[in-house]
């Protein structure tokens, strides 16, 4: 199962943080300060997977920016780092502008992935589709 | 393909940070962007935490004032809401905005809906009573007729959604499941997936239904369902067995590529459902035979199909390794995928090679063989600069068998064979203040010898723990000895300790001798520092060091002695004889020995105790043994708490065949000693630099090989096995030796001898060729009891020449039971005893009782245990001559039981008017311990008037209860994958021909089957049908039975061992 699904970059910001479970909001800072702090600690040589506490860190870097899923043990850690990959060929697909100013949306799309911390769906064509449709008819 | 995408991708955080919206094709909302835009802008520019809590106090104060505004256009409050988002998601309450985002969510439109509704799936938690105030506007979008509203809503509910509240949207979303829309169909099983998890209760009825989804037409609906089985089938899997065939045909489909290409990841097809499936199949096929035959074929499949070189088809490949490891083994299919593994290992990625040392770790839990030909890659793999793999893998290895655990803390110590994962333990326990179980002797020395290697804890840490140790109650007296041996061994390495001081103190006055005589040697060496750094070096331990085991140094002292008229040493055997002669007061007979190899380890005294026993006094002689003692190299099998063991065997040849003769016993000793230091040379010609590795491999995977099959209980001690290697060359060539005093007395067939010699060969663990004699001769014992006399099988073998006991080491133990039943029913009964079914001595049957009865009827029933089912047979027979031609009988449903009809029950000729016979079988559906089936006959009276006669039988586990026909190599491997444990003494009530007797008792009353019989272990296995396997090691110690079940099931080895003591007891 998939606890929590983040994306912060080098400088420790938090720029979109989702909780499977629910943590308190004091708790949810601590966990990812810390949790960028062991993905940062790391070199390209070292592998993407880290144990943390009770649960595992699936990573992937992309520039400045980290992705980091928590994991229980029952979670195949490289499914997962490949879903980061999928995740962010999705995002790449729709976004032409800048991502960050639009949490909103990047939600709306873990959405359409992520629920109750299960992989609901891969299909790139799909996870977009009602977002692709709310936009039209905004437009209209 | 990939790597155009990573090119891609690296403009992505440039998409991230970017001033400037590139702009595109989505159409971008500048002035409501801009404000969120320029607040993550202003908090990224921001050095100092401070800074940015001033910013974000400031930005929600004017937030607050803007929601709570009657004039602020919902457009606006969207854009707010997303701000307020960003807020806490840094950490800031915005709990004034979490009404405001339902509000959203009720009135506005399209994305601000969204919105709204994301806020509050964001905002709230499950428990949040906001929640309620949802509910009203998800029924309305649900009931809308926009299709956009009716998703939004779903997924909603899918998030997050009052438990109490379900009922009110239940019907809604069931109506949804038959929508034209898949989008919508799919959605509404996710909603549903969702009350499953929070309200199980309230989806039963429409399991059904789910089902309907599985079969759905489109795939994603299809896959959305897996999630409600995964989990379902994780809860019960017995109650889903009938899908294995539609799974197993939908991931046919996805591995064949017969999906959509859009559910194509990098050319691969859909292969998150693929994992899922497999997972799915895992838990079905999880110690199932027949359902795990159903997957064979796809699994095999799926290792095939599995070439293309990306990582998802890693992840899929790593998902199979697990199903096959987790499902009913098939040799074939578990070597495939082992040897898959190799791919990942040996693969340049580093993610790679941690996922294969992970798959790996399922392996070695099923079948360690399998593991040995990767071997050499884990070692390298291992060798890799990157820490983090064997940070990463050994929590996972260390769960299963130590190898990694072992290389990680020893990494350049060849020839350590301790269990070093032992030591992590003892540490840990004794940092948390835990006791240390009794069971943990060995990592005494470990930690004396290695704890530097930990590197956190100074030696004078280690000390100061052990010292708690030490002085704790719970330890038992050997743990300590190990315990101080390590004391010493690190007090050489700390440089001054008070605590050692205070140990010295304590433990000079100790009561326990050994201790005692640990204390004063520690005191003596801190005397001469410089003597005890040259005694016990630092890592020294593994060195090739040439064991002077004749004591030759001595040989001038003893000489001078006794020339000054010193009484000849005398082995310490025949010490103990003349003692017994004077006095036959103490027991000096060894106490049981484990049949395990572990047992041998735990046999091997502390360096302390060899000490106090024949020569003292020397220091420096101590410091030798004692780093003697951790090497484990010759010496371990010389010296033991009878002294010098291979005068041990002489002594049981002695008792047999001659007097006591001490130049043979001499000339034994001579040849051992020879072989010594053969072994020694041996070992120091092939320690050479280029051969580091497969020395290594080799120590740590030895016991995996061919010599699995003495190895049963093997995963408790990995330290034995790598013994045992050692110490093969040395076996091969003493057994040369013994082997002539062997065959003697086995084929004499003196039970009492043979016994006791079994502790000994066990224990040192002889080759095949002793073990088999020992088996031959005691089947034949076994064999020769009264009723298995009567079965063909016994003259054959007696038939059988002496010199081919290899003869007997496979199947002659089959389980054949006296047809005592027979013979009961027909003195009792003649009549009805005749009408046994054929059928019946094929299989093992009860005897013919009756159930009930009246004036004109009576009804008796037997029991037929058949090999796949329980066969009971009800014969009703008139007393009266009533017709029983219309005469029926039925079975009231029974729950835990699955009841048929067998129609195939004929009468025998003649018998028809008087006798009618009913046949069914019965299966168990959910194990229980006891049942009871009812039913009625129901007949014609003369006068035409119906008549009706109850009866009840009483159905035991036992009934269910079947030899399981495997090889002790199979028994092994099944061993070890099993994780229920129960262990037991019993009390026989008879001593005499005590392992025989019991295993007979087990064979017939249980329906066990003797897998092998060794010394005075016996291995059974049974299984519970349809196919839960359960095994038990069986020991006998004088009137002691130690029985110990594993089984893949938690509540069968309780309930066995209950009834093998009743039995066992009552025999």
């Amino acid at each position: 199962m998939i606890k929590f699904f983040l994306m912060v970059n080098k400088q420790g910001q938090t720029r979109l943080s989702k909780y499977y479970e629910h943590v308190d909001i004091n708790k949810r800072i601590l966990l990812e300060t810390e949790v960028i702090k062991s993905c940062l600690s790391r070199s390209n040589e070292q592998c993407s997977f880290i144990e943390y506490k009770d649960f595992k860190l699936v990573y992937r870097q992309y520039a400045a920016l980290f992705i980091v899923v928590g994991v229980n043990d029952a979670e195949n850690e490289m499914a997962v780092y490949e879903f980061i990959h999928n995740f962010v060929e999705v995002l790449d697909e729709y976004f032409s502008q800048v991502i960050m100013f639009n949490l909103d949306k990047v939600h709306i799309i873990l959405d359409e992935m992520v629920l109750n911390g299960s992989i609901v769906e891969t299909n790139r064509a799909r996870i977009l589709a009602p977002l692709l449709i709310l936009d039209k008819m905004s437009e209209s | 393909m990939s790597d155009i995408v990573e090119k891609t991708l690296t403009a992505l955080p440039g998409l991230f940070l970017q001033n400037q919206p590139v702009g595109g094709a989505v159409a971008a909302r500048a002035p409501f962007c801009s404000r969120l835009g320029s607040l993550v802008r202003g908090i990224t520019a921001l050095t100092s935490k401070h800074e940015e809590e001033k910013l974000i106090q400031q930005e929600l104060s004017n937030l607050k004032v803007t929601v709570s505004a009657p004039t602020t256009t919902l457009k606006v409050m969207k854009e707010c809401m997303v701000r307020l988002l960003y807020c806490e998601m840094l950490g800031y309450d915005a709990s004034f905005g979490h009404i405001h985002a339902i509000k959203l969510a009720q009135q506005g439109n399209l994305l601000e809906k969204r919105v709204g509704y994301l806020a509050v799936s964001l905002f709230l938690h499950e428990n949040h009573e906001l929640l309620l105030l949802l509910v009203n506007t998800v029924v309305k979008d649900l009931q809308s007729t926009n299709l956009i509203e009716v998703c939004m809503a779903l997924t909603v509910v899918s998030q997050i959604f009052p438990r109490e509240m379900i009922p009110a949207v239940l019907p809604l979303i069931e109506d949804k499941l038959q929508h034209s829309k898949e989008i919508i169909r799919r959605k509404a099983v996710l909603a549903l997936y969702k009350f499953l998890l929070i309200a199980p209760n309230q989806v039963q009825h429409i399991h059904i239904k789910f089902r309907k989804a599985l079969c759905d037409r489109d795939v994603g609906v299809m896959a959305a369902s897996l999630h409600i089985y995964y989990r379902m089938i994780k809860e019960n899997a017995p109650a889903y067995k009938d899908l294995t065939g539609s799974f197993v045909t939908i991931l046919k489909q996805v591995v064949g590529g017969k999906l959509p290409v859009d559910f194509n990841y990098h050319s691969v097809p859909a292969p998150w459902l693929q994992i899922q499936l497999l997972r799915i199949l895992g838990l079905l096929g999880k110690d199932d035979q027949r359902t795990s035959e159903l997957m064979y074929d796809v699994l095999d499949e799926s290792l095939r199909r599995a070439e293309l070189n990306h990582n998802v088809t890693y992840a899929i490949l790593f998902e199979c390794v697990h199903t096959v490891y987790s499902i009913y083994p098939k040799s074939e299919l578990l070597e495939k995928a082992a040897k898959c593994i190799g791919k990942f290992v040996l693969s340049p990625k580093i993610n790679l090679k941690y996922l294969g040392l992970k798959a790996l770790t399922y392996v070695i839990q099923q079948d360690p063989t399998l593991a040995l030909q990767h071997q050499m890659t884990i070692i390298e793999c291992l060798d890799h600069p990157d820490p983090i793999i064997k940070r990463e893998v050994k929590p996972q290895a260390y769960k299963s068998v130590n190898i990694f655990e072992d290389y990680m803390l020893v990494k350049e110590k060849h020839s350590i064979t301790l269990p070093h994962a032992v030591l992590g333990t003892v540490l840990k326990a004794s940092c948390m203040g835990v006791r240390v179980p009794p069971a943990v002797p060995h990592p005494g020395p470990v930690l004396g010898e290695y704890s530097y290697l930990l590197g956190k804890d100074t030696a004078e840490e280690v000390i100061t723990k052990l010292y708690k140790l030490l002085l704790s109650d719970s330890v038992s007296s050997e743990t300590k000895a190990w315990l101080f041996a390590a004391v010493t061994k690190l007090t050489s390495q700390a440089h001054s300790s008070n605590i050692v001081e205070r140990l010295i103190q304590e433990f000079t006055v100790s009561l326990d001798t050994c201790m005692r005589q640990h204390a004063f040697e520690l005191k003596h060496l801190l005397e001469d520092v410089e003597l005890m750094r040259n005694l016990l070096p630092v890592d020294k331990s593994c060195e090739d060091m040439v064991v002077d085991a004749s004591l030759s140094f001595l040989d001038g002292f003893v000489a001078e002695e006794l020339s000054k008229g010193a009484a000849p040493y005398k082995p310490h055997h025949q010490r103990q004889e003349e003692k017994l002669s004077q006095e036959k007061v103490l027991n000096f007979e060894p106490y049981g020995l484990s049949f395990s190899s572990s047992g041998f380890a735990g046999r091997q005294s502390p360096a302390g105790v060899s000490l106090g026993s024949d020569i003292s006094g020397n220091s420096a002689e101590m410091g030798l043994k004692e780093t003697n003692s951790l090497k484990l190299e010759g010496v371990k099998k010389l010296w033991g708490k009878e002294g010098y063991l291979p005068k041990k065997e002489n002594k049981t040849g002695d008792e047999t065949e001659a007097p006591p003769n001490p130049q043979e016993a001499i000339t034994m000793e001579n040849v051992d000693q020879i072989v010594t230091k053969k072994d020694q040379s041996q070992v120091l010609t092939q320690s050479k630099e280029e051969k580091e590795k497969q020395l290594l491999a080799s120590s740590l995977f030895v016991g995996l090989g061919s010599e699995s099959s003495i190895n049963l209980l093997g995963k408790a001690d990995t330290a034995s096995h790598k013994f045992r290697r050692k110490s093969k060359a040395k076996e091969t060539k003493s057994r040369e030796t013994t082997s002539a005093q062997d065959m003697p007395c086995s084929s004499l067939g003196s039970s009492s001898s043979v016994t006791y010699e079994e502790d000994y060969y066990l224990d040192n663990l002889q080759g095949r060729v002793d073990t088999d004699l020992e088996k031959f001769s005691l089947n034949s014992e076994l064999l020769d009891s009264d009723t298995l006399k009567e079965h063909p099988l016994v003259e054959e073998l007696s038939n059988c020449s002496l010199s081919t006991p290899s003869l007997f080491a496979d199947s002659n133990m089959e389980v054949f039971h006296p047809p005592e039943s027979i013979a009961a029913s027909i003195d009792n009964e003649p009549s009805l005893a005749s009408s046994l079914l054929e059928e019946a001595t094929e299989h093992m049957y009860s005897d013919l009782t009756e159930v009930c009865n009246n004036e004109t009827i009576s009804v008796s029933a037997y029991k037929i245990w058949k090999d796949d089912c329980l066969l009971i047979v009800w014969s009703v027979s008139s007393k009266s001559g009533v017709d029983l031609e219309n005469a029926n009988l039925e079975i009231v449903p029974a729950e835990n039981f699955k009841i048929t009809e067998q129609p195939g029950c004929c009468l025998p000729e003649g018998e028809a008017e008087s006798t009618k016979n009913f046949q069914y079988s019965v299966h168990m559906e959910k194990p229980c311990t006891e049942g009871n089936l009812s039913g009625f006959v129901n007949y014609q009276m003369m006068n035409t008037h119906s008549a009706q006669l109850e009866f009840s039988v009483n159905l035991s586990l036992l009934d269910f209860i079947r030899p399981l026909k495997i090889s002790t190599e199979d028994f092994g491997k099944l061993w070890l994958s099993f994780a229920n444990d129960v262990k037991q003494n019993v009390k026989m009530s008879e001593s005499q021909a005590a392992l025989s007797s019991a295993l007979k008792t087990l064979q017939q009353k249980i329906r066990f089957h003797v897998v092998d019989v060794i010394g005075n272990e016996g291995l059974l296995a049974c299984q519970l049908l349809p196919s839960i396997p359960c095994l038990l090691h069986f020991r006998v110690h004088a009137d002691i039975v130690a029985l110990w079940f594993r089984s893949s099931c938690s509540t069968l080895p309780d309930y066995l061992l209950y009834q093998c003591q009743k039995m066992i007891e009552e025999s």
